[in-house]
């Protein structure tokens, strides 16, 4: 796994300190664009918080709709950056390296835009204070702990608090590279951010032991995270095909299966965009190949188990959702398009060495698992909710409206635009990383091969 | 006599180790000096003093106090406004074990940055003598001794082939 050249510090700084010292010429177009998507957007909300949430297609019985159906796919792209940064570094694995940082970067944009959704989705988002703030703001009534309500924004600051706290203590030995090659404004805002960091072996030995023991403690917190968002779904009494006894496990892995995918292709982008040729290299991407078969296949699995489990209990309410996901137009034809692009199209893909390794096959792959992860989610909010079951007492299907679509649109403009924002001022792919694979890079002969090799601490 | 820093800039890591070396043969403590580099080496690899630290102590406090806050906080909100609701009792425990949860690993992962911070000794309000070739990868070998030594510091750094000497 050491296919690229040899870089030297000069070479290593010039190039991942591009997309801050030099603008280049796309970026203020692609950010205006961006920019013009998510005002339309805006002026959405306000005629939906305006007029109320009767512009959506949101009714009874079908309450949750689009907005949740993003809110918890955004939670799942948000689970790979910690995950695999934290797993990879646990484990050592060489490849982690140039990924490590574009994936927890990501994991904090996907969690701030998953954050908006259910915001939104009240329809009244003044009012979330009173829901959730552990505070008694009127007459000594205090959150209800017994919701999932609360357990969601829990659960879900714990882990943006982590993830940003995570992401910003790998940053300081970036933050004082920055310093050194700024003048001005920039360089005083970098001195501030790099805290007097001058690199000597006690600072560095904090660095690592951090790394690894933030990895150790960030990792339940993304477990408890999907976790806590499948009990969302658990907890609503009145829909039987939501109380699946795998619904954790079987949220957890779809949600790195679709967070993965979407660091794989995010690196492909940040490698087209800013030449990163010889950082995020075909090895990395092809790993990353590799490890979605696994967890392509794992997440299979579980699908498999929630939809046998749900059969096999004979229940009515279960199996009229199953009758709806697989007979009724257009749900079945969804669902066919989720299993297809979610499993068999991606992973007969990843099967290949040399589709791993080309690009553009690669980000098909990708984008047709976020589509298939998309769609999964739909399949599980809407179906469940047309159906008639107890309390039902409207009978009716759903149609979401044009502020739907726009808004849920703007989201992908709204992580696109954070993540190009973000590198314009601060590195993507973390410096003093890839400079320590280099450090540690060598070369062993072994009889009449020479094999590219790492030294491994431990 | 005032203890004044040294630096020395070096080019590659053998001529820094040879530049630790040759300190230690001159008497120079490994207290004073530090090696200053843009990326981690290996532990020793300047035959530098093992660095001592109570980062693992910290997250265990910080999962103390975030325990204590979730409990407190979601048996104080169930007993200010104490409605049962399905026959449940007021403190129900599952639900108060997710806040707790989140609680305890909230505070032990603030108080481990906390820790990193402050066992790294960050931030530094007071920039110290430094050389901004070091994040172009040299690596830096800072002394801070006695004046009086800073002749046999100099040598050292001299027989080790240093770029650079620079004091304050």
């Amino acid at each position: 796994m050491q296919e690229g050249r040899v870089l030297s510090t000069r070479e290593i700084n010039r190039d991942l300190l591009r997309s801050i010292l030099d603008t280049p010429r796309w970026f203020w177009p692609v950010v205006t664009v961006l920019g013009l998507i998510l005002l339309v957007a805006a002026i959405a909300i306000g005629i939906m918080v305006n007029r109320g949430l009767g512009v959506t297609g949101l009714n009874r019985p079908v309450a949750w709709g689009f907005f949740i159906t993003n809110f918890v796919f955004w939670i799942g792209i948000s689970h790979a950056g910690v995950m695999l940064s934290a797993i990879l570094r646990l484990a050592k694995a060489e490849w982690r390296r140039p990924a490590t940082r574009a994936a927890e970067v990501l994991t904090l944009f996907s969690l701030m835009t998953a954050m908006i959704m259910p915001i939104v989705h009240t329809g009244r988002p003044w009012r979330i204070l009173y829901w959730v703030f552990p505070y008694d703001f009127a007459r000594g009534i205090w959150p209800n702990i017994r919701t999932p309500l609360v357990w969601d924004p829990s659960a879900i600051l714990t882990y943006l608090t982590s993830s940003t706290l995570f992401v910003i203590i790998a940053l300081v030995p970036d933050f004082a590279v920055l310093r050194d090659h700024t003048t001005g404004i920039a360089h005083r805002v970098y001195s501030v951010l790099a805290m007097g960091w001058e690199g000597n072996a006690r600072q560095w030995k904090l660095q690592i032991v951090a790394g690894v023991l933030l990895s150790a403690l960030i990792l339940p917190v993304f477990v408890s995270v999907h976790s806590i968002v499948s009990w969302d779904f658990g907890m609503a009494a009145a829909v039987k095909s939501w109380h699946s006894t795998v619904f954790a496990p079987y949220f957890v892995v779809g949600a790195v299966h679709s967070g993965v995918s979407a660091v794989a292709f995010a690196l492909i982008l940040l490698r087209w965009c800013y030449g990163w040729q010889d950082y995020i290299r075909h090895e990395h991407i092809d790993a990353l190949g590799r490890l979605l078969i696994v967890v392509a296949t794992g997440w299979f699995y579980f699908l498999v188990m929630e939809i046998l489990f749900g059969m096999y209990g004979r229940e009515a309410d279960e199996l009229m959702v199953r009758q709806t996901q697989f007979t009724y137009w257009p749900y079945n034809f969804w669902f066919i398009l989720f299993v297809i692009t979610t499993y068999f199209i991606p992973v007969a893909l990843w099967l290949s060495r040399a589709w791993r390794r080309n690009l553009w096959i690669m980000s098909i792959a990708c984008i047709s698992v976020n589509v298939g992860m998309w769609l999964e989610r739909f399949l599980i909010i809407v179906p469940g909710l047309i159906n008639k079951q107890l309390f039902t007492f409207v009978w009716a299907d759903y149609r979401p409206s044009i502020f739907e679509y726009i808004i849920i649109g703007s989201t992908f403009a709204l992580v696109t635009l954070l993540m190009l924002l973000f590198s314009r001022v601060f590195p993507l792919v973390p410096l003093y990383d890839v400079k320590e694979g280099d450090v540690l890079r060598t070369q062993v002969q072994i009889g009449r091969r020479t094999v590219p090799a790492t030294f491994r601490e431990d | 006599m005032a203890r004044r820093p040294i630096l020395g800039v070096f080019d590659s890591a053998n001529s820094a180790a040879d530049a630790g070396d040759g300190l230690r043969r001159a008497g120079i403590p490994e207290t004073d000096v530090d090696f200053l580099t843009d990326t981690p080496y290996p532990e020793g690899a300047f035959g530098e003093r093992e660095e001592p630290h109570r980062l693992y102590i910290f997250p265990f406090i910080g999962a103390l106090l975030g325990l204590t806050s979730g409990i407190l906080l979601t048996s104080m909100t169930q007993v200010a406004y104490p409605m049962v609701t399905g026959g449940k009792p007021i403190l129900s425990i599952p639900p108060m074990a997710v806040v707790c949860y989140e609680g305890t690993m909230l505070g032990a992962i603030l108080f481990t940055v906390l820790g990193i911070i402050f066992e790294s000794r960050l931030p530094k309000l007071k920039a110290g003598l430094y050389d901004t070739r070091i994040t172009e990868g040299y690596i830096g070998v800072l002394v801070n001794t006695e004046e009086t030594q800073h002749g046999d510091v100099e040598a050292a750094f001299g027989q080790a082939g240093a770029v650079d000497i620079k004091r304050e």
